[in-house]
């Protein structure tokens, strides 16, 4: 199944394919539309590299092996949908907490619990960064094609292995079942990202940090060290502690792993944001049908359109959007467009701070947006 | 070529997802770009099924087909369903037992051929009515060279059944053939 490094591949498919070249070799599960395809394709392809699948009893089982496997060694990976998501936030705080890299994948379906097993929704963007209780680091990506799961899957594992943080693979039914053609790059053609492990900078000290750096070197759990692994506040060496200069410090570097290094995080796409008039920002599979929409404007000599798509939604791109506020002199009018009722433009409205006005463009009927109801927005608010 | 895009429909079971998932792949190999999407869900089990496949010279935007190129429908509930949804220089495409109107047939050039049928009594295998299909789509929009798409029904078709699929395949090609001469 590997073999040919051009292939006609599912959304899903793809972010197994670039999983295993980023070095995945565990998945744990409970398979849900729309991700059923992940789980599938994770028990075909794992065993063929040596790796492992197991189908877990529940979403809980599912990410709880997954972590195990993580703290191990391996680089592992659970996929779910929204129902599978809101169970699986407990053990996304305690990856979060216990800094064990893991990547979860959400392909995204309408509503409130079982809502609509088959229908595009972005609704969970928020519930991806606010999901789990707590102060947490996490990083969201969100891909807009089927060669962007394959690629942003290498980054999303790089990511949890550089800064040991759950990273949430947001995806939705538009992409995850959309077939395409898709470069199955080689990993020795990639930049693959390892945990770093220095036995003799940690001791025994398995969360202890070096000078400098905001994230402490990997002790493989079962290796011979002797430390914990809680999602209570710890000392260095793992075990619980209720000391405030601990915590707060602890807290501080969790959420300073992120903040600071966001430049080497953030990612997005912009098109004709120099100069547009109207800007549409949106992410994942919406994008395209703003694409299309931009391709039916361009038949036409009228309003010029333009694109910002954060492909990191959390942290979302904020220099990015200030640059393109302060550079675009011609820029009247910001559309967020979502499959939601509206998520997104909460944190573009705080960006934006009233500069240009922002409209929403949302849909919550399981349909999907169509390039013509872009362009119909448009001439409503323009 | 400009994009184009197919739209396949028949009853589940009948093969059309796989249908579409060749031609996707026949374009591709034969260096277009492509996109397949399919319905799934309640709307894919029993009752009627479609699924979609757009090609092009260019990169594909926007992944969704709403007016077709061509339809191609296996069975009367699917036609009657997706019929709405065509433009005028839409191709349709329907097995013999589907009723079209005169009224349709006066405004899309229309192809009636006897795919299920042949299928169960020409090519002996009722399941390669799909396979039919992609060598009937095939032969009036030039999606795909035939070594390409030859190719990717092998991919696809289970062991055993290899050289009858490609005999469905091409004698799907002659039935549209023929039928254009006449």
């Amino acid at each position: 199944m590997a073999g040919k490094r051009f292939q006609v591949l599912q959304g899903n498919e793809a972010v197994v394919e670039g999983g295993i070249a980023a070095g995945m070799r565990f998945y744990s599960g409970y398979p849900i539309t729309p991700s059923t395809e992940i789980a599938e394709r994770s028990a075909l392809r794992l065993p063929q590299v040596g790796g492992k699948f197991i189908q877990m009893e529940d979403e809980i089982g599912g990410i709880a092996a997954a972590l195990g496997a993580s703290m191990a060694g391996l680089k592992a990976m659970t996929a779910t949908s929204g129902p599978g998501f809101s169970l699986k936030q407990e053990n996304i705080g305690y990856a979060a907490i216990a800094e064990i890299p893991i990547v979860i994948v959400d392909v995204q379906r309408e509503g409130p619990s079982t809502g609509l097993p088959t229908s595009p929704s972005q609704g969970d963007l928020m519930q991806s960064k606010w999901g789990t209780h707590g102060d947490h680091p996490v990083i969201v990506i969100s891909p807009s094609s089927v060669q962007e799961c394959y690629n942003e899957t290498v980054r999303a594992f790089n990511m949890a292995e550089r800064f040991r943080v759950p990273v949430i693979f947001l995806m939705d039914e538009i992409v995850g079942h959309l077939r395409e053609g898709c470069e199955l790059i080689p990993p020795e053609e990639l930049t693959i990202s390892n945990r770093r492990v220095d036995r003799e900078f940690n001791g025994t000290l398995a969360y202890a940090v070096q000078e400098g750096n905001y994230v402490p070197e990997y002790a493989p759990f079962g290796s011979g060290d002797h430390f914990n692994v809680t999602g209570l506040f710890h000392n260095l060496d793992g075990f619980p502690t209720n000391d405030s200069e601990v915590t707060d410090s602890q807290e501080r570097r969790l959420l300073d792993k992120i903040t600071k290094r966001r430049d080497r995080i953030e990612k997005w796409e912009e098109v004709d944001t120099d100069d547009c008039e109207v800007m549409i920002i949106c992410f994942g599979g919406t994008a395209r049908a703003v694409e299309g929409a931009m391709d039916a404007s361009h038949q036409y000599d009228s309003v010029k359109i333009g694109m910002f798509r954060p492909i990191t939604v959390w942290p979302f791109p904020e220099a990015a959007l200030h640059k393109i506020l302060k550079h675009n002199k011609h820029l009247r009018q910001i559309i967020v467009a979502e499959h939601n009722d509206g998520q997104m433009i909460l944190e573009v409205q705080r960006l934006v701070e009233g500069t240009v006005p922002v409209t929403h463009l949302g849909k919550i009927d399981g349909t999907t947006i169509t390039p013509d109801e872009i362009l119909e927005k448009i001439k409503e608010v323009y | 070529m400009a994009r184009t895009e197919v739209r396949m429909s028949g009853s589940g079971g009948q093969g059309v997802i796989m249908g579409t998932i060749i031609l996707a792949e026949a374009a591709y190999e034969d260096g277009k770009q492509v996109a397949q999407c399919q319905s799934y869900g309640p709307e894919a089990r029993g009752g009627s099924s479609k699924a979609e496949t757009i090609i092009s010279d260019n990169r594909i935007h926007y992944t969704k087909v709403k007016y077709p190129d061509l339809l191609l429908s296996l069975t009367q509930l699917s036609f009657d369903k997706y019929l709405p949804d065509v433009k005028d220089s839409t191709i349709i495409v329907v097995d013999s037992s589907i009723e079209v109107s005169e009224e349709t047939k006066k405004a899309h050039k229309v192809y009636i051929l006897p795919i299920l049928d042949a299928a169960a009594e020409v090519i002996k295998n009722k399941m390669s009515a799909n396979i039919i299909s992609c060598g009937v789509v095939n032969e009036i929009l030039h999606i795909a060279d035939w070594d390409a798409i030859e190719h990717a029904v092998l991919n696809h078709v289970p062991k055993g059944t290899e050289e009858s699929n490609l005999n469905a395949l091409h004698y799907g090609a002659k039935m549209a053939r023929e039928y254009s001469e006449n």
